[in-house]
């Protein structure tokens, strides 16, 4: 068993603090989706109000910001602000906030198009006949249209959540020090004791990943089935 | 912006550009295969074979394409003993990635074909075989194609992970150029262009597609 365990290089995760600093590395990633996920819920929420506006003004800009986000990877986007803002504009950011920016602007637009596909998927007849009822537009917003609008918007927003997680751990291409970068750290430093660490420490990492994403995205497809009929 | 700088690496992001249509078209084909295949087995709910395509899906579905390639990449030699090179794990890894979110896409295009275009298609004295192969398939190819799309941009996209790996597509090349010279303003440039060229036609002809059928099958 104890051979086993080297063989595979998982010794290396009970050397001293080996395996707490993966889990900080871990918590590096969370924590940007974490706030990127809230900055762009809000946003996001913002910008598909806007988006059923009939301006055309307005229609054509969202259009192309949702284009880009489309079609630019979010690695150029990082690249981009981490690398570009010092030349174009002076500005050296911390590679965490040009991280948090590049998730906020890609999350914003995913967000602001679920809802206002959540928005306009509410039909005509539930305003009407909620006003031929005698509620007031008020009470129609918030007793009929918001709900519904709600059952839509979650499991859909909450599986953005598990997107954004997948997504962050590029950040060490703009030199965040996160769980790949600490793993390599440790295969580095015990490349003779344990030659093995890089199967080891790179199995531990994506069954973390896969224990953080899989209970949200269970939690959305229960959402969505539940609240489909 | 110097122009000369850019016409001097011109050459430089066409090989990126290769390498990046090169692992995407191979990496995409194993996709659509593989994600054919768990779609029917999930569909058809043959035993075992069931189980382990729903931890499959489950699995890829649920991890970051960049700590799949780490693994395939790093570990799995350590393991086994057998060294691949990088074009290959790139490969290998966006094509399974992609079969897990291919797979979902085709399974949700042939449930959404009702089931009385089943019945129907018995009840006229067509075999289960033609009725899949006439009726429902055709159908369900036409549901698919919004997830489809999406599916594909999201794929090459995902090329771009691959520069972690060491592979010399787009994003490789960009950084490179970065950590090596000055002219970062050039090199994002050229990636954002070559991008471009990339995915933008993809999403025109996609959504015209989509728009097509939709007419096709709804009529408006």
């Amino acid at each position: 068993m104890q051979a086993l365990v080297t063989d595979l290089g998982f010794d290396v995760l009970f050397k001293g603090t080996n395996f707490t600093r993966l889990l900080g590395g871990m918590w590096v990633t969370l924590k940007i989706s974490l706030i990127s996920v809230a900055l762009s819920i809000v946003l996001g929420i913002l910008l598909g109000v806007v988006m059923t506006f009939k301006n055309p003004v307005t229609k054509a800009i969202c259009r192309v910001y949702l284009e880009i986000v489309r079609i630019m990877p979010q690695l150029v986007l990082l690249f981009i602000v981490y690398y570009g803002s010092a030349r174009l504009i002076g500005l050296k950011f911390e590679p965490e906030f040009a991280a948090v920016i590049v998730f906020t602007f890609w999350g914003t637009a995913e967000m602001g198009d679920l809802v206002r596909g959540a928005l306009q998927s509410i039909p005509k007849h539930q305003y009407e006949s909620a006003y031929s009822l005698g509620l007031n537009r008020s009470q129609t917003y918030f007793s009929i249209v918001i709900p519904q609008t709600i059952r839509r918007l979650l499991p859909l927003s909450i599986n953005l959540v598990t997107r954004m997680i997948k997504t962050t751990p590029l950040i060490v291409m703009i030199e965040v020090v996160e769980a790949t970068k600490v793993a390599r750290q440790i295969i580095d430093a015990n490349r003779v004791a344990s030659p093995n660490a890089a199967f080891g420490l790179f199995f531990v990492i994506f069954v973390l990943y896969f224990a953080v994403c899989w209970p949200i995205s269970l939690l959305a497809s229960h959402l969505e089935k539940k609240w489909s009929n | 912006m110097n122009w000369d700088v850019i016409v001097s690496y011109l050459p430089l992001y066409k090989d990126g550009l290769l390498i990046t249509l090169y692992t995407g078209w191979f990496g995409i084909l194993i996709s659509i295969v593989l994600g054919l295949v768990t779609a029917l087995i999930v569909h058809f709910k043959v035993p075992v074979l069931k189980t382990i395509a729903k931890i499959y899906i489950e699995i890829l579905r649920n991890t970051p394409l960049l700590i799949q390639l780490f693994f395939i990449y790093y570990g799995i030699p350590k393991l086994f003993g057998i060294v691949t090179d990088e074009l290959t794990c790139g490969i290998v890894g966006l094509g399974l990635l992609g079969g897990a979110y291919m797979a979902e896409t085709f399974r949700s295009g042939i449930e959404a074909v009702d089931t009385i275009q089943m019945e129907s298609a018995l009840s006229l004295g067509m075999t289960r075989r033609q009725a899949m192969f006439h009726i429902i398939l055709p159908q369900a190819v036409t549901y698919s194609v919004p997830a489809f799309v999406a599916n594909l941009i999201f794929l090459l996209k995902e090329t771009s992970v691959f520069s972690c790996i060491s592979i010399l597509e787009l994003m490789f090349t960009a950084k490179d150029r970065i950590a090596v010279s000055s002219t970062t303003v050039e090199s994002l440039f050229l990636v954002v262009v070559f991008y471009l060229i990339v995915l933008l036609p993809v999403s025109i002809i996609g959504s015209v597609v989509e728009r097509r059928l939709r007419y096709a099958s709804f009529g408006n």
